[in-house]
């Protein structure tokens, strides 16, 4: 058991071992680590022989500057680096394992093609300093996917730079600040919704400004009554995820930018969710003035085990001359090149472009899909969303009872007094061969489980879930401890995380 | 519409809908105001079916001169390394490269081990004794350790060498502006940070010192002698270093760095014209508590088995919200996962092979180039595997770049486009993948184009 990855796990050998595995007493086996596998004497690599006269390190180089002692790096050979790798692949779980409905996350597939056309050597291998008139190709697709992305969102133009969401909200951010600073206006305050990702208020710290939080209303919207009492003179932007962390779109929306933009302030769109709007609603229309994307989730990148993304960010035209840079344009002769100068831009947030890689990946996405296809995409998505909360609900509590659109919250206050915490239902579904939806957010739902299915997964896919999860539902009001120990089938059981944030062990100093 | 990533047949959205009671789709979007709604179509590109999108995919990278067809010698912070085979063969597993951050311990050791050996490799190139699971490149690393060191100095100055790369430092202004600190810039003499004036502009008000070994010039800083400097004045040493020197180069830890940054880039991950890429953000035990990022502790599970888990750290969710010091909680797993495979392929011995390659290589280069007509070496200190070549006050380095593109070669990097004072000026930069053929004819054709 020990040493069977849970990915190759059928489901009858998840019943059969499921409820015995109580008793089972597992073999201890720790998997390797890589300088475990060292001997001395053994290599991994191949390199050409030095063709140029060789000199001397010390003769080149001052001793004082050269190291005193070898870095203590593995000495394994080819062989032991793939046995290795491919050990831990098996002990990891993504989406072509199975299904994966994180909620705000959009587990969607990742297109074989996107991975296959990043590796072209005329994408992955060139160099962001090449002459402009060398690299017209990457250029182009550069400018192409930021009008097709301004497009998307409603905006006016794009920044493809930043990394990472959060990367984007904070370049988002440093423009608003521009924004205003540019008007002469001191503005120092960034109100957040309490349902609103953990990324905002830290992003609108590191931008400088203090942030105010306000409280939803008891159907999961925007208190408008508490944001009139927010804004004021000193209100820099509200920060908006539209449809919200609880997968409900914010009805008042055109409310809700009349009493920011009346006080002076900005909209700021999270494109966390935007796979529940493509084609359907844009930001730009909802009266946003600044837009992030994660193309991670909603352009079907790869997460990569947490990296590399993308967060581009759309403007509306006055907020244009506060973009970062450089900006990929179009000249008059219709070649593309690199515009560094901006006067007003807030400088740069990235080395070079972004993270081209991903922009290619996202690109081709958005060109195998087209426009019908980004519609299909958003109304597959919340169909699939809606019929899993109506067929759970019977079972798990649903606080907001509307259509939601592309994810959906629970509640497990009702497992809860059986002594079965949300937690504990998440790690029973490892068992099954499946990645739990989040938990434990948005804050304002007890014991919260949120679900997004994604519109890659097919009816069976969603059926054979849900079954699942009633399953789970049954065994916590008949076996709590069933529920309460799982899982049984992971290649490690429940881990102490409080050890290891107490007693932190951080490498394995092996030096 | 039937799409090959798309499952809903007209038969399961039938079903779903009775399940949910509605008779179509459109009542699930009755919440969006009509005022809002987008009618029509969006005007973005055509689709194309999967042949038609390899064949303009290949078009468009066609368009690009590639290392595979041109002889790169620019660098100033992006290399044509070789890439091991095993390193794509590795990051082509999908259970890798389809999964999300590791928040399921159970089922994602894999990539959690795969993150501690990142840190643990980090830590014994660098000599530190903390390393996070990667950052999004080496510049944005560089701005967070100015952070960091505000953090925790509570200052508010950042005295930066100017051979810090130029990206590097605009990234760090822009941070600064964020967090209303001030960033005072030191020159160089010889193609090194003039550590005398960082002397005079160090005071009681500054939280760090960073300086880039080997710097952008390619040069050697003497780290030893700028750090009783800032660590008299009571301030943190950042130091950013290419970590493939750290193969040859007395580490920074050992020299009394505070916070160790840099881009793994050389370590197997393409150049993909600059990113992704993946930083790494190093700290002493003492920063251990305050270091921006994910980090990955080992740990035990309930049979007592070794086992792997985020610690320390913020999460997407669980970040300390308006509290936190860093909006960063993601990382560059994948790429993390490329240096990981590289240190693993190449070993004790490859390292330090692969590093002296470089040396070697740069060093008869720049012998080949200096003793050309009309090229001289811009300085004397020591490099690495990037040196600065004068061609002239007029000469015009995009002019030349272009000829000698036509020549099957990327030329060197125009200096004179950040320090007016190095018009001119190229900046080369030759990897183990040069030649000495490759080397010789570059030299031939840059003297004939003076």
């Amino acid at each position: 058991m020990s040493t069977t990855s849970q990915t190759e796990m059928t489901r009858s050998d998840v019943a059969a071992v499921a409820a015995p595995a109580l008793d089972v007493k597992p073999v201890k086996h720790d998997k390797a680590l890589i300088f475990e596998l060292s001997k001395p004497g053994r290599i991994g690599y191949s390199l050409p022989e030095c063709d140029v006269p060789e000199t001397p390190i010390e003769s080149i180089i001052p001793e004082k500057l050269l190291r005193k002692k070898p870095a203590e790096l593995p000495e394994v050979y080819e062989v032991d680096v793939i046995r290795h790798y491919t050990a831990l692949s098996r002990r990891n779980f993504g989406i072509d394992n199975g299904f994966y409905p994180l909620g705000s996350c959009t587990m969607k597939y990742n297109p074989k093609i996107n991975e296959d056309v990043a590796r072209f050597p005329g994408f992955a291998k060139i160099h962001p300093y090449q002459p402009e008139q060398s690299v017209q190709g990457a250029l182009e697709l550069l400018y192409t996917l930021q009008c097709d992305l301004a497009a998307i969102t409603g905006m006016d133009q794009v920044t493809l730079q930043p990394a990472a969401g959060a990367h984007g909200e904070w370049t988002g951010l440093m423009m608003i600040r521009a924004y205003h600073e540019s008007r002469g206006e001191k503005r120092t305050k960034v109100i957040v919704p309490d349902s609103s990702h953990g990324t905002n208020p830290a992003s609108a710290t590191v931008a400088g400004f203090e942030t105010v939080t306000i409280k939803s209303d008891d159907r999961g919207l925007v208190d408008l009554d508490a944001l009139r009492a927010a804004v004021g003179p000193d209100t820099a932007a509200l920060m908006l995820t539209n449809p919200n962390t609880l997968g409900l779109f914010e009805e008042q929306i055109v409310e809700i930018a009349r009493i920011v933009h009346d006080a002076g302030g900005l909209l700021y769109y999270d494109g966390a969710n935007s796979n529940a709007i493509l084609g359907i609603a844009r930001p730009g229309d909802m009266g946003f003035d600044v837009v992030h994307l994660n193309l991670h989730k909603t352009m079907s990148t790869p997460h990569g085990g947490g990296g590399p993304g993308a967060g581009p960010v759309g403007v509306k035209r006055k907020l244009i001359p506060f973009l970062p840079a450089p900006n990929v344009v179009r000249k008059p002769d219709g070649t593309y090149g690199l515009d560094h100068g901006q006067p007003q831009s807030i400088g740069r947030v990235k080395a070079f472009y972004g993270n081209f890689g991903i922009l290619v990946r996202a690109y081709t996405y958005i060109r195998s899909l087209g426009a019908e296809g980004l519609r299909q995409v958003s109304e597959n998505a919340v169909l699939n969303a809606n019929y899993m909360m109506k067929r759970l609900a019977p079972y798990y509590d649903v606080p907001f009872n509307r259509p939601c659109k592309h994810e959906f919250v629970m509640s497990g206050r009702r497992q809860k007094k059986l002594g079965v915490r949300t937690l504990d239902i998440a790690k029973r579904l490892l068992d099954f061969g499946y990645h739990p939806p989040t938990i434990y957010f948005p804050l304002n739902v007890e014991e919260c489980i949120m679900i997004e299915p994604t519109e890659t997964e097919s009816k069976e896919t969603l059926d054979a879930f849900i079954d699942t999860m009633i399953q789970i539902a049954q065994e916590a009001e008949q076996n709590p401890e069933l529920v309460q120990n799982a899982p049984y089938t992971t290649v490690v059981k429940r881990l102490d995380e409080a050890t290891a944030a107490r007693k932190p062990v951080l490498n394995c100093s092996c030096g | 519409m039937k799409h090959r990533y798309l499952p809903m047949t007209e038969q399961d959205r039938a079903e779903m809908l009775k399940t949910i009671g509605i008779a179509s789709v459109d009542e699930l979007f009755a919440d969006i105001p009509e005022a809002v709604r987008f009618k029509g179509k969006l005007d973005i590109s055509e689709p194309l079916n999967e042949q038609a999108m390899l064949r303009h995919m290949r078009t468009l990278s066609g368009r690009n001169a590639d290392f595979d067809r041109y002889a790169s010698f620019l660098g100033a912070g992006i290399y044509d390394h070789h890439l091991p085979v095993v390193v794509n063969h590795v990051i082509s597993r999908s259970e890798f490269y389809t999964a999300y951050t590791p928040y399921q311990p159970e089922i994602s050791q894999g990539e959690l081990q795969a993150i501690f050996e990142f840190q643990s490799y980090i830590c014994e190139l660098t000599g530190m004794e903390v390393a996070n699971a990667s950052m999004y490149d080496g510049a944005t690393a560089l701005a967070e350790a100015g952070a960091l060191a505000h953090g925790v100095t509570k200052r508010r100055k950042l005295v930066v060498s100017r051979a810090v790369h130029p990206e590097a430092r605009a990234i760090l202004r822009t941070t600064a502006r964020g967090l209303n600190l001030d960033v005072v810039e030191i020159g160089c003499v010889d193609g090194v940070t003039d550590t005398a004036a960082i002397a005079s502009a160090v005071d009681a008000d500054t939280a760090a010192v960073i300086v880039q070994s080997p710097n952008f010039f390619g040069c050697i800083e003497d780290i030893a002698a700028i750090e009783p400097v800032i660590h008299g004045a009571g301030g943190l040493l950042v130091v950013s270093s290419n970590p493939l020197s750290l193969g040859l180069l007395e580490p920074p830890g050992k020299l009394g760095a505070d916070i160790v940054v840099g881009d793994t880039q050389p370590f197997g991950i393409p150049a993909s014209f600059g990113g992704p890429s993946c930083g790494y953000f190093a700290v002493t035990g003492a920063l251990m508590r305050r270091m921006p990022g994910r980090i990955v502790g080992q740990t035990v599970d309930r049979d007592g088995k070794r086992g792997f888990v985020l610690t320390l750290q913020a999460r997407e969710q669980h970040i300390r919200r308006e509290k936190a010091t860093s909006n960063i909680c993601s990382n560059q797993a994948l790429l993390a996962l490329c240096a990981s495979v590289y240190l693993s392929a190449l070993g004790k011995q490859g390292i330090r092979d692969v590093a002296n390659l470089n040396v070697q290589k740069a060093h008869y280069a720049a012998n080949a180039l200096g003793s050309r007509r009309g090229m001289k070496l811009a300085f004397a200190s020591p490099f690495f595997n990037e040196f600065a070549v004068h061609l002239g006050d007029n000469a015009d380095i995009g002019a030349i770049n272009a000829k000698l593109l036509e020549h099957g070669f990327i030329g060197g990097y125009d200096l004179g486009r950040d320090y007016p004072e190095l018009k001119g000026h190229m900046l080369i930069a030759v990897t183990e993948q040069r030649t000495k053929e490759e080397i010789d004819q570059f030299a031939d054709r840059l003297e004939e184009l003076l």
